[in-house]
């Protein structure tokens, strides 16, 4: 409430456009293609290879997170002054380091601490 | 059926819940139960519930919610304290087949509540109580951000904090220590009340902690004075940021592995347990994502402090303003590839404990790289020792010590022999204590005067400044030492007599400390009597540099008449030098947001909620849940939510700030 002078101020600057309907179509158009293609995969087990399925739904929910910026959220470099991005680039590192650090961690201490089954039973 | 009805109304909740076979609980019950009839009897006699209603409780002012911040962080404290010192004493006197007078079941419970306390709701409603009050008046704004919100998550933090102190004397708290490890705090080995009541004490206060960073950082991003680029924001302002940045990056994860052991201790699930496929590890790992973080969100905030402190008492602009920033940066990031230091013993082997070794050894470069601007802004100023700049000293001296044994403790074969020894423990209070405490007394002394338009009185500031520098010299350079011998944290009783002698001086140790408090205590108390003497009607007692001394003090409810234009870094010294008047015609009205009770009240249904789930009282928690999120939702139809000061008031206020300030001039 208070913040509308400047924000009011950096809105029109920043240039933070507020989506148009053509905007929004083509957005919906992307997200409805970008969630079919996976069911449809899924459906007809159209890819034979479990693990080949799942890496491609993968990709295509990391494209369908981008289209949702774009395209709903009106996320550009520009928008806010450039904040914006600099909160995604963050948030983006601090998801890998979180995500990598925690497998590679854990990897390491199964690796390490839990002799696995196999190995026990060929044990004398 | 009566005893299914009961089942059913009171969930696990039975008269055996309560500690009364406990004769320290019982006497501390009835204690706090007159202490607390007595001061809800004085706010009745003294008609007082309106007044607290209406300016505090319900107050949307930065100011205000800050200093009730300040308020619940020293009420905390207390109890905080009573812990440790209970602790201490304990571990003094349980040598020689003495069990001491605690017995295990409330001295695990002790230990927790001391370190869930002394984190969650000493330091970090300390912080943001004093980042709350400062940083809008720092930036030339007349608020923060989204001023409801920033109500709400007092009152949150306050939930938290009441769940808390429920368990003393109703059921009992976590025995896991204060980060309530599985599979320890799992269903299993936990069955009862205890590690409930802290998960969910530490959610309710989460969501405060949580929104009030992102309404900080909003403040701070939209919000400063024009001509305050973020080059130009004082030191106090950028340390506040980043933060605030942490809080919303790290919380999140605390929340989430915090809900994944509700799973497993409400519903069955196997994240953390020994069998199905859980991993007790992964919590570990997950819950130190957060809690590095966190302890770099305790002490960035008062390096901010000493910064502005040491400019402000030796004269000068601060030595090396860009690498002080870029400093604290780089600790921001930094914060985040060190977590598995705190576990090198869990067995990753060689290349995982070493690159987080590594990490946590450049950490204190740019640590360092700060304590030698603090030196060089020094260096030829022109020093006044007051209270804040001793607290500064006293902590340059002190945290330098602390830091030095963290880079011990971060090499990782030696981490193999202090891991979990009284070594850590001492470390760890050398920078809590001579890091955020030190600072936070700092912050204090020097802006209690903006808040309240007196000073503290210097004398009693001393007595607690020696005491509280002495005592925790006293209470932990012995544990450096029995840390170095072996000895184990946590412990109840000893076997080797050979180490009572060390325990004695951490307790006579922690007696100082009682001392400090105490003084601190009594010079508030003090001050307060003597609020004449001690007035400043200047608003600027220290010669200050930053914006916030350019107002009133305490500043009126809409901190600035006028938005202040910035052209420099230090903008209120600049102002001063090129001459500055208070404009004193012009006024306009100025738009503020109203006070509103939906804060208050969604706290209330959420400590019922969290009540209701520790209890298991299922009709409780899911009927506070609705109440909870229809308040909510009923709060968003409010659309009175701002009003404006009429310029007439402003020009009064203003006018009355004039009369003041040219009789101040007369005397002079």
């Amino acid at each position: 409430m208070i913040a509308h002078d400047h924000a009011g101020h950096d809105h029109a600057h920043g240039g933070a456009a507020h989506g148009s309907l053509k905007g929004y179509l083509i957005g919906f158009v992307l997200s409805v293609v970008l969630t079919a293609i996976p069911f449809w995969m899924v459906m007809t087990g159209a890819i034979d290879n479990k693990q080949a399925t799942a890496v491609i739904i993968m990709a295509f929910a990391a494209v369908q997170i981008v289209v949702h910026m774009i395209f709903f959220l009106h996320m550009t470099p520009a928008s806010e002054g450039g904040w914006s991005m600099l909160a995604l680039i963050f948030t983006v590192i601090l998801v890998v380091i979180v995500l990598s650090g925690s497998l590679w961690v854990m990897y390491h201490l199964n690796a390490n601490m839990m002799p696995g089954l196999h190995e026990m039973r060929q044990m004398p | 059926m009566p005893e299914t009805l009961t089942k059913f109304i009171f969930g696990r909740l039975t008269l055996e819940s309560l500690p009364l076979h406990e004769p320290i609980l019982v006497a501390t019950f009835v204690v706090v139960a007159l202490g607390g009839f007595a001061l809800l009897g004085a706010i009745t006699y003294f008609k007082l519930w309106g007044y607290l209603w209406r300016e505090w409780f319900t107050s949307v002012d930065h100011k205000k919610i800050g200093i009730m911040y300040m308020v619940l962080g020293l009420v905390m404290l207390l109890r905080g304290f009573s812990d440790a010192i209970m602790m201490r004493l304990q571990q003094a006197i349980a040598f020689n087949g003495s069990e001491g007078y605690l017995n295990a079941h409330h001295y695990d419970q002790i230990f927790t509540a001391h370190g869930v306390i002394m984190i969650f709701f000493v330091a970090m409603p300390f912080v943001t109580g004093l980042m709350n009050f400062v940083v809008p008046l720092q930036i030339g704004a007349r608020d923060v951000s989204f001023p409801f919100l920033n109500n709400f998550s007092f009152w949150m933090t306050v939930g938290g904090a009441i769940l808390v102190m429920a368990s003393l004397f109703v059921g009992e708290f976590a025995r896991t220590g204060w980060l309530a490890y599985p599979p320890l705090s799992g269903i299993n080995y936990s069955p009862d009340v205890g590690v409930d009541y802290y998960i969910w004490a530490l959610q309710v206060a989460g969501v405060g902690t949580t929104l009030s960073g992102i309404n900080l950082i909003c403040t701070i991003i939209k919000m400063r004075a024009p001509g305050m680029t973020m080059m130009r924001m004082p030191v106090f302002t950028w340390t506040s940021l980043c933060t605030n940045v942490l809080i919303v990056a790290s919380f999140p994860v605390l929340t989430a592995v915090l809900t994944l052991l509700a799973l497993d201790r409400y519903v069955g699930t196997n994240f953390f347990t020994n069998d199905f496929g859980g991993n007790p590890m992964m919590y570990v790992n997950l819950i130190w994502i957060w809690g590095h973080p966190e302890v770099y969100i305790l002490i960035l905030p008062l390096f901010g402090v000493f910064s502005e402190v040491t400019s402000t008492f030796s004269g000068k602009r601060l030595f090396g303003y860009t690498s002080m920033v870029y400093a604290t940066v780089v600790i921001t990031i930094l914060s985040y590839l060190v977590w598995l230091h705190h576990f090198f013993t869990m067995g990753s082997g060689a290349s995982v404990n070493s690159f987080f070794g590594i990490t946590t050894m450049i950490i204190s470069i740019p640590t360092g790289a700060k304590m030698f601007n603090w030196l060089f802004t020094m260096y030829r100023g022109r020093i006044r020792f007051e209270l804040p700049m001793m607290w500064t000293v006293a902590f340059m001296l002190t945290f330098v010590v602390g830091g030095m044994t963290g880079v011990l403790l971060a090499v990782p074969p030696a981490d193999f022999v202090l891991h979990n020894s009284l070594f850590l423990i001492a470390h760890f209070h050398n920078v809590i204590i001579g890091g955020v405490l030190f600072g936070l007394f700092a912050g204090i002394a020097y802006w209690w005067p903006k808040a309240f338009g007196f000073r503290l009185d210097p004398f009693w500031g001393k007595v607690s400044f020696w005491c509280w520098v002495l005592g925790f010299w006293f209470a932990f350079m012995p544990l450096y030492i029995l840390g170095l011998m072996g000895v184990t944290r946590r412990m109840r009783v000893f076997d080797d007599p050979s180490l009572q002698i060390w325990f004695v001086i951490a307790a006579f140790g922690a007696v100082l400390i009682v001392c400090g408090i105490a003084a601190f205590l009594v010079q508030i108390f003090v001050s307060i009597r003597k609020r004449a003497e001690l007035v400043d009607v200047t608003g600027d007692p220290w010669d200050g540099r930053t914006l916030e001394w350019s107002t009133s003090s305490p500043p009126p409810a809409y901190n600035f008449a006028f938005t202040p234009v910035i052209r420099d870094n230090d903008a209120w010294f600049d102002m001063k030098r090129a001459g500055y008047r208070r404009p004193l015609s012009g006024f306009r009205p100025i738009h503020m947001p109203k006070n509103t009770g939906t804060g208050v009240i969604l706290a209330i249904f959420s400590v019922a909620l969290g009540f209701g789930l520790i209890w298991y009282m299922w009709w409780l928690a899911a009927l506070s849940f609705v109440c909870l999120i229809a308040t909510a939702i009923g709060h968003t139809f409010n659309y009175h939510r701002d009003f404006d000061i009429p310029a007439a008031e402003v020009a009064q206020t203003e006018e009355a700030r004039t009369a003041l300030l040219s009789a101040q001039g007369a005397r002079a």
